[in-house]
């Protein structure tokens, strides 16, 4: 049996991985991945717990969790349309029209 | 073997997400989150929630990657210039600070801690999905209801956002 810190361990690694690459990356779609992969770790860290405790709830919460990834993700996919048909970029360095 | 099963799918996880970050081509990264979504739809099956790994095979890899997929390819920017964006200072040490903390806590863990068992509940056997399904629509009817309704929202504010200029009389 695979003990449940190795679980945390690994879906807190990928949530890490996730972090930097929402920090580094300049392509917004890319940004956009890496919001995935940080859910996608929380949902495995749900999952150990739910197994490991042996409720049901954790598992719910990830059926949740994917429910509003796909409403962001397609929110957030119409938004870099839209600001890519107003501004002709997809970096996130030139797109600062919020700013005063 | 259990073992075994989990050092390959969290490897490939990690391999796969890295790759998401390195890779300088959007299709590319799109495509090695697919593989990672696949390899977490595997970890869902060791862990014994297999109505979760076919949940995330269809939504994940099938719509939502697809989506991504049509939106890179619908843009069609080639990325030139820098890869990297420009940023502060005080950013840059903020993710030095968390890779520092994550790397403090994997490395003070004991893996092997005597954790005293929790015994296994004495309920009838039902299937994952039944037990899924039994739950969902009995305690957590009212989130159900409101996860339908963010679906909604999410669905015409997508199309508005997209479809551009409105003809407002």
């Amino acid at each position: 049996m695979v003990p449940l810190s190795w679980y945390v361990a690994l879906s807190s690694t990928l949530f890490l991985i996730g972090l930097v690459g929402v920090l580094i990356r300049r392509n917004i779609v890319i940004v956009l991945l890496c919001i995935e992969i940080m859910l996608n770790a929380v949902n495995i860290n749900f999952v150990a717990f739910s197994k490991y405790q042996h409720v049901i709830d954790g598992q719910i919460f990830v059926f949740f969790v994917i429910t509003v990834a796909a409403a962001e993700v397609a929110v957030g996919l119409g938004i870099i349309i839209a600001l890519f048909r107003l501004r002709e970029t997809i970096n996130i360095d030139e797109i600062n029209i919020l700013k005063l | 073997m259990q073992m075994a099963m989990f050092a390959y799918f969290g490897a490939a996880i990690l391999l796969s997400a890295l790759f998401v970050v390195y890779f300088r081509n959007p299709i590319y990264s799109a495509m090695a989150l697919l593989t990672m979504f696949m390899h977490i739809a595997g970890l869902y099956v060791l862990l014994e929630a297999e109505f979760l790994a076919g949940v995330q095979l269809l939504v994940y890899a099938g719509a939502i990657l697809v989506l991504y997929l049509f939106v890179v390819m619908l843009l069609n920017v080639q990325s030139r210039g820098r890869f990297v964006q420009k940023q502060t200072p005080a950013v840059i040490g903020l993710g030095v600070l968390a890779v520092i903390e994550l790397a403090t806590l994997i490395f003070h863990t004991r893996f092997y801690p005597e954790l005293p068992a929790i015994p296994h509940p004495g309920v009838p056997t039902l299937g994952n999905t039944e037990t899924i399904g039994m739950v969902l629509y009995t305690q957590y009817l009212f989130p159900f209801e409101i996860a339908s309704l963010v679906l909604l929202i999410a669905l015409v504010g997508a199309i508005v956002l997209a479809k551009g200029k409105l003809k407002y009389r």
